[in-house]
């Protein structure tokens, strides 16, 4: 799985995808400089999780006209698998690679906690590898992850099975306790129609060793390594 | 010269916890006739243009593009001239 | 002296006595901007002038030092070619005016502090203290604070692991804000900040230079008053996300060769950071200060000298590698100027087109500051108050541990990011964090310490058992003690009494580390935290890194197996006074507070070691604040596990048994078959140990005194703040 790992000048999960895809699970992963415009060579591009540009006007909205996010949607448009993560997800709806937006959490505050999360589909490129209903524990840490879409909008993406992964107790109940930010309908993860692009605000890839806390994150890059093992065959 | 001023905030819809707890905190200190606080951003914008509509233009293309965010984000735009603020001896802020 | 000349000594807080010092050592009167320079230098902020001398006792050497006080920051020897690098430093004088951007900004300061030695910061830790939050002005500081330090460490990507936060009355208006960054770099990429050759680059990278905190240094060297709104410099504004561009450029800059000294501007800005640099490398500094950019117009020499204004570094290269440092500087989109040159001439020298505006001699402007030594005074020691016997044990654990200093600090750690970089093994809440070495199988240990009540009641015992407590926690993760940092917190030492306060704080500092084998690298002080007269509690904060040569035998706090015994180890004696139990009861704060026994708590230290060393303990906690029965509770809680304790009995009173905070204690928990195996240790080393109870159940269960389920119990701990 030829891994890039796209660096805007704040971001800061970069290297811990790298560990992740590289030092773990043992792909090959290159960073891709924000000012790049080929991603020819990759097959799986990560937008990390971090502060873009500062981030002081809106996460990821200036993030969205550096000059990669244009190969990131062709990327995207071909079919190639892009899976933004925190602040990746930010600049994917900024770049309307996905709908909605992401509001300030409804406690106006900063959360850093590991949350549950219940994979609503297995036929996006980062959930294949799991069952639906399956629960997955990993940490979430962000100030801005508040789900928001307009009605049509919402209602469009559970038609569409479009919702990946809820936030929910951890015996799988959606509850309002369970929901750490906010976001409408426990919505924690989306994908494209195409199932190819999928953006989340839990950071799997602090969920991959047993050290630091758990090993479920796997689950998500796993199942891209066979997603694009299936497309190969 | 015209300096812009651009007033975003969040759509009517959308839920605005910022405006929520400011509220809460007005009805702590007693301001009991509150009955709402939107928050949102403010943005002053000096341009070096010559014609008021072109302006007008340019500061509308700047929301659209990057200010706001359309699908959560309303904005509105208040133009007028001034003087070259290094000229009349002002600090810029 | 001329009324004029008065004022102006007023506006840099240096005396007479200082004034004519300065006069002497130039051999003639400053100009105003030279005074200037003399004020910030000479401050007791950027000076130590107060505190110099009692600094002196503090062991500051060890095997594995490489770097002690008087850089950026301490460097020590964690094996495998790597050194960690770490520094405690204050911003309470910032917070105290506006929390959010003197926090924000501390954190900003002590980053830079670290980053400039090359290093890559890895964590952050914070100790705080507050007034209590039923009033509305210190919850505003506590939260500002708490958002602040988020907000920018947050957005900077370093994770904030650790701390302490206790509220007392003594901090109202006057909080205490300590950040400690912890970084890593390779011995050979270990850089000193150090200007030692002459015709080399002077380059100030970063943000543009402000009216921010001029006269800061000074402003943090006096007492607070009614006036200090009017005379306060402009708050400075962390820009979280530039500092992460200069973090990273230096780190770059610091794999190139040529490349001579990187000093992050603070305290006293661009005059300080220049006149350190040239004076450390013995040689002078040229400054053209028409070339460094600025923010408003109509800036003059003395505020573009004394400007405090963040993220900015200086960098000195050779004039072969300029070019190569700026093409780093492109690629992270920074401004570099050309302020200046490095000169033989053992003088800083400022111009402004081409005149000169300034000419002093480093050694005086750097070194030359007459020392200060107030009087000290020493208050009479009270008895321990004596309060009615506990009659209801329940209710008062439950009130204990819902208290403001007992209660759960989720709420305050959750808001930080503290696990960006994937390697926090055990984050905030803990004994101690511990974060994985990347590209080993070490771990580092982390904490900060500084119970304030018994400093309060005893300046000397309360500093050795800040040390002792810290070191405690590093050892109950498994990891080692290698090397201290501090910040002395204290009011106007200028008053006999603070000044005594100090006096013996320091010696009990110099006397724990000294037990103990532990390293002082680096540290700062702050003194005068004083409003209307009213000075904080004094407050020394001790920062701790220990290693872990091996991951997998890290020990945690919390119960983690039903049936495993749980002992005591340690003696439990008749020591209440300062203890959070007596506070709850409303009793004066009076009496002589738990003593530490350092040659005891180095055998504690070592018979821990040794046991979690050959994997005999399943888990460890500190017995601290709020005594034993809180560390039962809490390592109940952390592990989701109850116990069954048929009664707790010793040659104390009941009060002291449950709520005593004697030192050199700690709780483990052992498998039942290794029981014999921990029996034998502790008595090679000499330590005492008592069985306390059975690991189980749904309930926290002491005899007939105590039955509550970890439910009711976990409510009480996470009371909202």
């Amino acid at each position: 799985m030829k891994t890039g790992i796209v660096v805007f000048p704040g971001t800061w999960s970069d290297r811990d995808c790298a560990h992740a895809v590289s030092e773990v699970l043992g792909q090959p992963a290159r960073y891709v400089d924000h000012r790049e415009d080929s991603l020819d060579d990759l097959e799986l591009v990560i937008l990390p999780g971090g502060f873009s540009y500062g981030d002081y006007l809106r996460c990821g909205a200036i993030a969205r006209f550096a000059p990669v996010m244009e190969a990131v949607t062709d990327f995207a448009n071909r079919g190639g698998l892009v899976l933004g993560i925190c602040n990746g997800f930010q600049i994917l709806q900024e770049a309307r690679l996905l709908p909605g937006a992401l509001l300030r959490n409804a406690s106006c505050e900063f959360r850093c906690e590991w949350v549950y999360l219940r994979v609503e589909q297995s036929d996006s490129a980062f959930t294949v590898d799991c069952r639906p209903g399956q629960l997955l524990r990993m940490p979430i840490s962000h100030g801005e992850g508040n789900f928001f879409a307009d009605r049509e909008t919402l209602e469009a993406i559970e038609r569409n099975r479009q919702v990946v992964f809820r936030y929910c107790a951890p015996d799988g109940r959606m509850t309002e306790e369970a929901n750490p930010n906010g976001s409408l309908r426990n919505i924690a993860g989306i994908a494209n129609a195409r199932g190819n692009v999928v953006g989340m605000m839990p950071h799997p890839e602090r969920a991959c060793e047993t050290l630091l806390g758990g090993v479920d994150g796997l689950a998500v890059f796993r199942s891209a390594i066979h997603a694009l093992s299936r497309v190969a065959v | 010269m015209f300096r812009a001023e651009v007033f975003v905030t969040l759509k009517p819809v959308v839920n605005d916890p910022a405006g929520l707890t400011i509220r809460g905190g007005l009805h702590t200190l007693g301001f009991d006739t509150v009955t709402e606080v939107r928050a949102g951003k403010y943005l002053m914008v000096t341009l070096d243009e010559a014609d008021e509509g072109h302006a007008r233009a340019r500061v509308e293309e700047m929301a659209r593009q990057l200010l706001a965010n359309a699908v959560i984000e309303d904005y509105r735009i208040e133009l007028q001239p001034i003087g070259d603020p290094v000229a009349a001896g002002e600090r810029p802020v | 002296m001329a009324v004029a000349l008065e004022q102006s000594l007023e506006a840099v807080a240096l005396n007479r006595d200082e004034y004519r010092a300065i006069v002497r050592a130039i051999g003639r009167d400053p100009n105003d901007l030279e005074l200037g320079m003399f004020g910030a230098l000479w401050s007791e902020h950027c000076a130590y002038k107060t505190s110099k001398t009692l600094l002196r006792q503090l062991p500051t050497e060890g095997p594995h030092v490489l770097q002690g006080p008087g850089e950026n920051a301490g460097a020590v020897d964690i094996g495998d070619g790597l050194a960690v690098v770490f520094k405690i430093e204050s911003h309470n004088h910032p917070s105290a005016i506006e929390p959010y951007q003197g926090a924000a900004t501390g954190v900003g300061g002590i980053l830079r502090d670290v980053f400039a030695m090359g290093a890559r910061p890895i964590a952050i830790l914070d100790a705080l203290r507050f007034g209590p939050l039923d009033s509305g002005h210190n919850r505003h500081l506590f939260q500002g604070v708490v958002a602040g330090i988020g907000g920018y460490g947050n957005c900077f990507g370093c994770p904030t692991v650790g701390g302490e936060v206790y509220f007392d009355p003594g901090y109202a208006d006057n909080p205490v804000v300590n950040a400690m960054c912890v970084g890593l770099v390779a011995h050979d990429r270990l850089r000193r900040a150090s200007a030692d050759r002459a015709g080399d680059v002077v380059l100030l990278v970063g943000a543009d230079t402000g009216r921010d905190g001029i006269h800061g240094a000074t402003f943090a060297s006096v007492e607070m008053d009614e006036r200090s709104a009017e005379r306060r410099p402009a708050v400075q504004v962390g820009n979280p996300f530039l500092e992460k561009l200069l973090c990273e450029a230096c780190l770059r800059l610091n794999e190139l060769d040529g490349v001579t000294a990187i000093q992050d501007l603070g305290a006293a800005g661009l005059t300080s950071a220049a006149s350190e640099l040239a004076h450390r490398g013995r040689r002078g500094i040229d400054v053209d200060v028409e070339r460094v950019s600025r923010r408003e117009q109509g800036m003059t020499p003395y505020d573009v000298m004394l400007s405090e204004s963040q993220e900015r570094m200086l960098v000195v290269v050779r004039p072969d590698a300029e070019a190569g440092a700026r093409q780093v500087f492109q690629h992270f989109e920074l401004h570099a100027d050309r302020i200046g040159t490095v000169t033989a001439s053992g003088r800083i020298r400022v111009r402004e087109r081409g005149a000169v505006v300034a000419d002093l001699p480093l050694k005086a402007l750097v070194d030359g500051v007459p020392l200060r030594s107030p009087v000290a005074a020493f208050p009479d020691k009270q008895p321990t108050p004596v309060m009615p016997p506990v009659e209801e044990p329940e209710a008062i654990l439950l009130d204990l541990i819902a208290s403001p200093n007992l209660r759960s600090r989720r709420p305050i750690f959750r808001t930080y990011d503290h696990q960006v970089q994937d390697n926090t093994v055990f984050g905030p809440g803990f004994d101690a964090a511990l974060l994985r070495v990347p590209g080993t199988n070490k771990g580092l240990a982390l904490t900060t310490d500084g119970n304030p009540w018994y400093v309060a009641l005893d300046p000397y015992e309360g500093t050795k058992a800040a040390v002792a407590e810290a070191a405690r926690n590093i050892v109950c993760t498994g990891a080692r003690p290698i090397a201290v940092t501090n910040c002395l917190n204290f009011g106007n030492p200028e008053r006999p009494a603070v000044f005594g306060q100090l006096q013996e704080s320091v010696r009990g500092l110099a006397d724990a580390c000294r037990a103990l084998e532990l390293p002082v690298v680096s540290g700062n002080v702050s003194l005068y935290n004083e409003t209307s007269e009213r000075n904080i509690p004094p407050t020394p904060v001790v920062g701790m890194v220990g290693l872990l040569d091996d991951l997998s035998g890290r020990c945690p706090a919390g119960f983690q197996e039903d049936g495993d015994l749980v002992f005591l180890l340690g003696e439990t004696r008749e020591e209440l006074a300062g203890s959070e139990y007596l506070r709850l009861l409303g009793a004066p704060s009076e009496g002589r507070p738990p003593t530490v026994s350092l040659e005891t708590e180095r055998r504690l230290q070592a018979a821990m070691l040794d046991s979690i060393g050959k994997g005999v303990l399943r888990c460890a906690h500190d017995v601290s604040d709020g005594g034993l029965l809180i560390a039962l509770a809490e390592s109940a809680l952390f592990g989701g596990r109850g116990l069954r304790c048929p009664g707790i009995i010793g040659p104390a009173s009941r009060e002291a048994l449950y709520f005593g905070e004697s030192q050199g204690r700690v709780i483990v928990s052992v498998a039942p078959r290794r029981v014999p195996e921990l029996q034998k240790l502790m008595a090679n080393h000499h330590i005492p140990l008592q069985a306390i109870g059975v690991v189980g159940g749904e309930d926290l269960q002491v005899g007939s005194d105590i039955r509550i389920s970890l439910d009711t119990l976990r409510q009480a701990w996470e009371t909202a703040f």
